[in-house]
């Protein structure tokens, strides 16, 4: 069994409670932040740890907060960002949904070590009910000594807000998720300036994943060097995996960081093996903007190495063979899948949340999507297979934010490697305009 | 101030310009299009992403390139930067593409649209464009509205440079108008359809790059290239009452305040000036405009010019195209340009 650090406590009845939480030793790292060390001293320990952003970038966390401007006199901000709409990635609901106050207390210790007096929780709409469960276990806190003035007797403050969205994936990309809770429309900004200079309101502010603040609990518990011990190189400590597709077992795992690919896919202490004895085709392995890798490479690197879950191992051969670890959604697809059909969805999806406000993602999303709607209805041309590809090369590294490279790359990536199933889906046109040619003749 | 170089032409900028105004101090070919910046609005740029250019070397400290094409127009620049714009090919693919994005769900109805022969899509559809389209699907539509008695919003022609929700936010207290929806289904509207009413909502046409947002007062009266411009002015206590008159005859067809070279209107005016004096008498007339000669607009010869000149000049420059000496020019024209290459001189 690999170690949890997140999901330890998860079954424990009532855990959502404040007394049973605190009973299995929550809010432990707020009093040892608060009453031992110095906000320096706990940015210090996320340094050592090397824990990396869980949102999908993989930033080093510990470097975020070294960023942020501490010499401006306006207040800082820390925000979290919690409005997971990845296709495929649904690991911040689960733990939101089942440990609020874990989220809570990272909350309190990462706004110490950055000096924030107030902190927002940005949620995604559609998580209406979680917000009340988050809200519930925020009152807990504030009536429990653990939010409000002077927390633990210490002369420290925070203010805690929860902010429900109103359903926009490209509220998830930080700038665009600061401009709609300033209350503005939710496009992102151009960068630089970058959040950790002017961020929310104008003021230095930091962004983390629901996921990232979690881990900053453990790391605080047990101290940064041992957080550092589980793991691979730089990809340290453990991750949540949203598991979905053709798989016995879907659902949310907490990995080491480190476990071979193959393990991940076929243990049955994680997903379980292909359901109904089909085989593997195409794994998408960090939610739905990240390339899909066929079989063969997501066991193996191009190199012939094992493939690890790290975010190293996973983006070896960089987008050629590579796919990247992302925010941790792991779709399987079996034998039976439709690649053509796969990418339409996604191609819908983005056509559907991009912004509108720079021109490569509003009218390319949608052309993406049109194309490949034709391939999948059997109107396709041979040249669309080409066309699908110039398109998404006009869109990738032109826009202001990454929604277009994550429209661009899934496009790319299954194009590349799975060719001839989409030249097949074209070749349906020549098929059916025979068999209409036919029926007029009758 | 910083030393840049854009495309091997070094030039010295404040700290802080932005590598768009770098090159428009150069001046030329050089310049990258500009399709959603404005240099009077605050805030404006980076959407539209025509202006993107390379940059090869990010300061004479860090000389390493950037990652990405960035914006020209919200990019500032550093020490030592160097640049390419029309020197790189993948600028000009770039560019190519963008344009194809802008021109995908564009209606493409430029004739029978009022913008054309003004229009900066039309040009720079003509400069990077394709022949053909490789769009095959139905491009999207939206019911044309009135925003107040004056304006007509065509929605379908808009490529939401957000350069109207900007003046409306910026010139007026009122915000009364801004952008729907999302992605391309976006779409410029007032709040539930309601008036755009103050003084200085006519400035909204003047900024939009495209034949989204028409003057109902002039709309299908003339095409522009019919219509003679003429620097105008009058004592006007809301605005500096500089205009331009589009006449035809002794008729005033339209007002429009002054754009530069690069489209740009530094000093906007009022509704009052704009659609209440049409008529000669109200102004003070300075002369007429001077147009790009590459413009349309130049095509019906309204400034006057010495014809026999202009002959001559034409006879130097086809000289000067078949590999031989260039003759001295006699007496410079308007259209001649002192080192005798076919560079045109606009004059703002």
């Amino acid at each position: 069994m690999g170690k949890k650090l997140l999901l330890e406590h998860i079954n424990e009845p009532g855990i959502q409670s404040f007394e049973v939480y605190r009973k299995k030793g929550g809010y432990a790292s707020v009093e040892k932040a608060l009453k031992s060390m110095k906000p320096d001293e706990v940015t210090e320990e996320v340094k050592r740890s090397g824990l990396r952003g869980r949102g999908g970038a993989g930033f080093p966390t510990g470097m975020k907060w070294t960023f942020l401007d501490r010499r401006s006199e306006k207040p800082r901000y820390l925000v979290c960002n919690a409005d997971e709409s990845e296709p495929g990635t649904f690991k911040d609901r689960y733990l939101m949904e089942h440990l609020p106050h874990l989220l809570v207390e990272g909350m309190i210790t990462s706004s110490y070590a950055l000096g924030a007096k107030t902190s927002y929780i940005y949620i995604r709409g559609e998580y209406m009910y979680i917000v009340r469960i988050l809200e519930k276990a925020i009152e807990e806190a504030y009536a429990n000594g653990f939010l409000g003035k002077n927390i633990l007797g210490t002369d420290y403050s925070l203010d805690l807000y929860v902010h429900p969205g109103a359903g926009a994936y490209i509220c998830g990309e930080e700038t665009a998720l600061l401009e709609s809770l300033e209350g503005k429309r939710g496009n992102p900004r151009l960068k630089p300036p970058f959040p950790a200079i002017a961020g929310l309101y104008a003021c230095p502010t930091v962004v983390n994943n629901v996921e990232t603040i979690a881990a900053v609990v453990p790391i605080i518990n047990i101290g940064g060097d041992e957080y550092a011990k589980i793991g691979v190189g730089k990809s340290t400590g453990t991750k949540l995996i949203s598991a979905s597709g053709h798989i016995n077992k879907p659902g949310v795992y907490e990995i080491e960081l480190g476990i071979p690919v193959e393990e991940f896919i076929f243990s049955d202490e994680y997903c379980g093996g292909i359901w109904k004895d089909r085989r593997l085709k195409a794994v998408v392995a960090g939610g739905s903007s990240v390339p899909i890798l066929p079989a063969d490479l997501i066991f193996t690197t191009a190199k012939g190495e094992p493939r690890l879950m790290t975010y190293e191992s996973l983006a070896d051969g960089g987008f050629a063979t590579g796919t990247m670890l992302g925010s941790g959604g792991f779709i399987v697809m079996d034998e039976t899948a439709s690649i053509v059909e796969n990418l339409y969805t996604f191609s819908r999806f983005y056509h559907h949340e991009s912004c509108g406000q720079c021109s490569p993602c509003r009218e390319g999303t949608g052309w993406l999507e049109k194309i490949l709607h034709r391939l999948r209805e059997g109107h396709g041309k041979k040249e669309d297979v080409d066309l699908l590809v110039s398109v998404a090369k006009n869109i990738e590294g032109k826009t202001i934010c990454p929604l277009g490279e994550a429209a661009a790359w899934p496009v790319a990536s299954a194009v590349k490697h799975f060719r001839k199933e989409f030249e097949e889906a074209a070749a349906r046109l020549q098929l059916s305009a025979v068999q209409k040619a036919e029926l007029a003749t009758h | 101030m910083a030393k840049v170089t854009i495309d091997g032409i070094t030039v010295e900028v404040p700290d802080g310009t932005t590598i768009l105004n770098a090159a428009r101090q150069i001046g030329g070919e050089i310049v990258p299009p500009a399709m959603c910046y404005y240099t009077s609005l605050k805030d404006s740029g980076g959407k539209c992403r025509v202006c993107l250019v390379k940059v090869t070397q990010g300061s004479a400290k860090d000389p390493r390139p950037m990652p990405k094409l960035v914006a020209s127009c919200r990019t500032t620049v550093a020490d030592g930067m160097v640049i390419e714009n029309i020197s790189s090919p993948e600028v000009l693919e770039a560019r190519k593409g963008v344009v194809e994005f802008l021109l995908i769900n564009h209606p493409l109805d430029c004739p029978i649209c009022d913008q054309a022969g003004e229009c900066d899509l039309q040009d720079l559809s003509y400069e990077h464009g394709l022949a053909d389209t490789r769009y095959e699907f139905e491009r999207r539509t939206f019911e044309k509205i009135d925003i107040g008695d004056k304006i007509k919003l065509h929605m379908t022609r808009c490529i939401l440079c957000y350069r109207c929700v900007l003046v409306a936010n910026q010139l007026t207290e009122q915000r009364v108008h801004g952008v729907l929806d999302r992605g391309d289904r976006a779409e410029i509207s007032t709040y539930i359809e309601k008036a755009v009413d103050n003084d200085f909502s006519g400035n909204m046409i003047d900024v939009c790059p495209v034949g989204a947002l028409t003057d109902r007062t002039f709309r299908f009266k003339s095409r522009v290239w019919f219509t003679k411009p003429m620097d105008a002015h009058r004592n006007c206590t809301k605005c500096c009452g500089k205009v331009v008159l589009w006449t035809k005859g002794n008729d005033v067809l339209r007002v429009t305040a002054r754009k530069d070279r690069y489209g740009e209107v530094s000093e906007f005016i009022c509704n009052e000036c704009r659609y209440e004096h049409k008529n000669l008498a109200d102004w003070v007339v300075e002369g007429p405009r001077h147009i790009n000669r590459h413009s349309v607009i130049s095509q019906n010869h309204y400034e006057k010019i010495d014809l026999l000149k202009l002959k001559k000049e034409v006879e130097r420059q086809l000289v000067f195209q078949k590999g031989k000496q260039l003759p001295p020019a006699n007496q410079s024209t308007t259209y001649s340009t002192e080192n005798g290459n076919s560079q045109t001189q606009t004059h703002a």
